[in-house]
């Protein structure tokens, strides 16, 4: 070997070894390295352990916000529980303005017959009256006013609507459902209004005329408007005010109508004295 | 506000105040009465109304005649009528219909028929 090849090799040997040594010191690096990243690893696991997922960075806001939507939500369910209430209150109020209004309607009916019926002193316009109350207000068909004949104790026809008063029978006190009803002075009313069957002996309704206990006649009723099945609430309450105030006019009016035709006797006798 | 007149014509005294009980409820309404379809039409002439009722069974001159010469009268041609008929007269109804009236109510009359037949042609809310 020349001493040219042996520089050559010396020259490469160091070379090596310089390769050698960054070599050494490249792995000593990524060793270190690798060291650093898994301390680093630790460290997060260790932070990820004490502190639960939300509760890293901003958990006091979280929280705050978790709090609000907490009292949000107690708040909805108050309200909604209002709501109900009120809503469950307005129904009340709609059944009772309901309940008002039909009360307000029957009084007003009640009034008008009141009022009617002592409208006028006139036996005929009375008798009238109370047609109009018994067809309108009542809502009947076929009906008749019998009036009491003291001196014979015979129920006689006044007025009669939707039958002839020759098809009447005649009624005594005493007699039959009506006479019976005309001596008690109860009223009577059949159970079954959608299935009564017209008899003129047996009437669906017979209500006594009174003054005080002292009944002057009896209203009957036969057949209801088609479109009336059955008596509401204020139809027992007319018949009330009917038994009543009915008869006071109709016993007003035949002592006007009797006076004034004493009235009338008595001036001719005068003009025929005087003149 | 606004005042609509109404006119009742209806020979029974009791069913005039009934349907004038009733129509009071509404606020600015002036109700005239008349006695049947003769009176009515003397009224009609002298003023001018909004809605009238009528019963169609009355002297001297009936509902059906008068609803006829209600519509037969340029003043009162668009004027809205309500018939008062019982339910069993579905003939005399159908022919006030007919003859031109708007609406109708039954015996016995109830208030709040009578209230919700006038707030309907007379559009009140």
């Amino acid at each position: 070997m020349s001493v040219d090849d042996e520089k050559g090799l010396h020259s490469r040997g160091d070379e090596f070894l310089q390769i050698f040594k960054k070599g050494a010191e490249f792995t000593q690096e990524l060793m270190r390295e690798n060291e650093r990243l898994r301390f680093r690893l630790i460290e997060l696991e260790g932070v990820l352990t004490n502190h639960p997922e939300g509760e890293g960075d901003g958990s006091s806001e979280s929280m705050h916000l978790r709090a609000r939507i907490a009292d949000l939500e107690k708040e909805k369910e108050e309200i909604i529980t209002r709501i109900k209430q009120v809503e469950a209150e307005n129904q009340d109020f709609a059944n009772r303005y309901l309940e008002v209004e039909y009360e307000n309607n029957n009084l007003a009916n009640l009034y008008i017959a009141s009022y009617q019926l002592h409208s006028t002193l006139d036996f005929q316009e009375v008798l009238q009256i109370i047609t109009e109350i018994i067809i309108n207000l009542v809502g009947a068909e076929e009906f008749a006013v019998l009036l009491l004949d003291e001196k014979n104790n015979e129920l006689q026809p006044a007025a009669t609507e939707g039958i002839s008063q020759a098809d009447l029978p005649k009624i005594r006190l005493g007699q039959g459902i009506i006479g019976e009803m005309a001596k008690t002075g109860e009223n009577y009313f059949i159970e079954d209004p959608a299935g009564y069957q017209r008899d003129l002996g047996h009437p669906m309704v017979c209500i006594p005329l009174k003054i005080k206990e002292h009944v002057i006649g009896v209203i009957v009723i036969y057949k209801l408007l088609v479109q009336k099945s059955e008596f509401a609430e204020v139809d027992y309450e007319l018949f009330t005010l009917l038994a009543g105030h009915a008869a006071t006019a109709i016993f007003s009016s035949k002592l006007y109508s009797e006076s004034e035709r004493k009235l009338s006797t008595i001036q001719g006798f005068i003009d025929l004295l005087t003149k | 506000m606004s005042e609509y007149k109404i006119l009742i014509v209806e020979d029974s005294p009791t069913m005039r105040q009934l349907i004038s009980f009733a129509l009071k409820r509404l606020r600015g309404i002036k109700i005239v009465e008349a006695n049947d379809g003769v009176d009515g039409l003397k009224k009609l002439s002298g003023d001018k109304f909004d809605l009238i009722f009528t019963d169609i069974n009355m002297p001297i001159m009936d509902g059906l005649k008068l609803v006829s010469l209600v519509r037969n009268d340029p003043g009162y041609r668009e004027t809205p009528i309500v018939v008062i008929t019982t339910e069993g007269a579905q003939e005399d109804r159908e022919r006030a219909l007919a003859l031109g009236a708007n609406d109708y109510i039954t015996k016995p009359i109830q208030a709040n028929r009578i209230l919700e037949v006038a707030k309907a042609l007379l559009k009140i809310a």
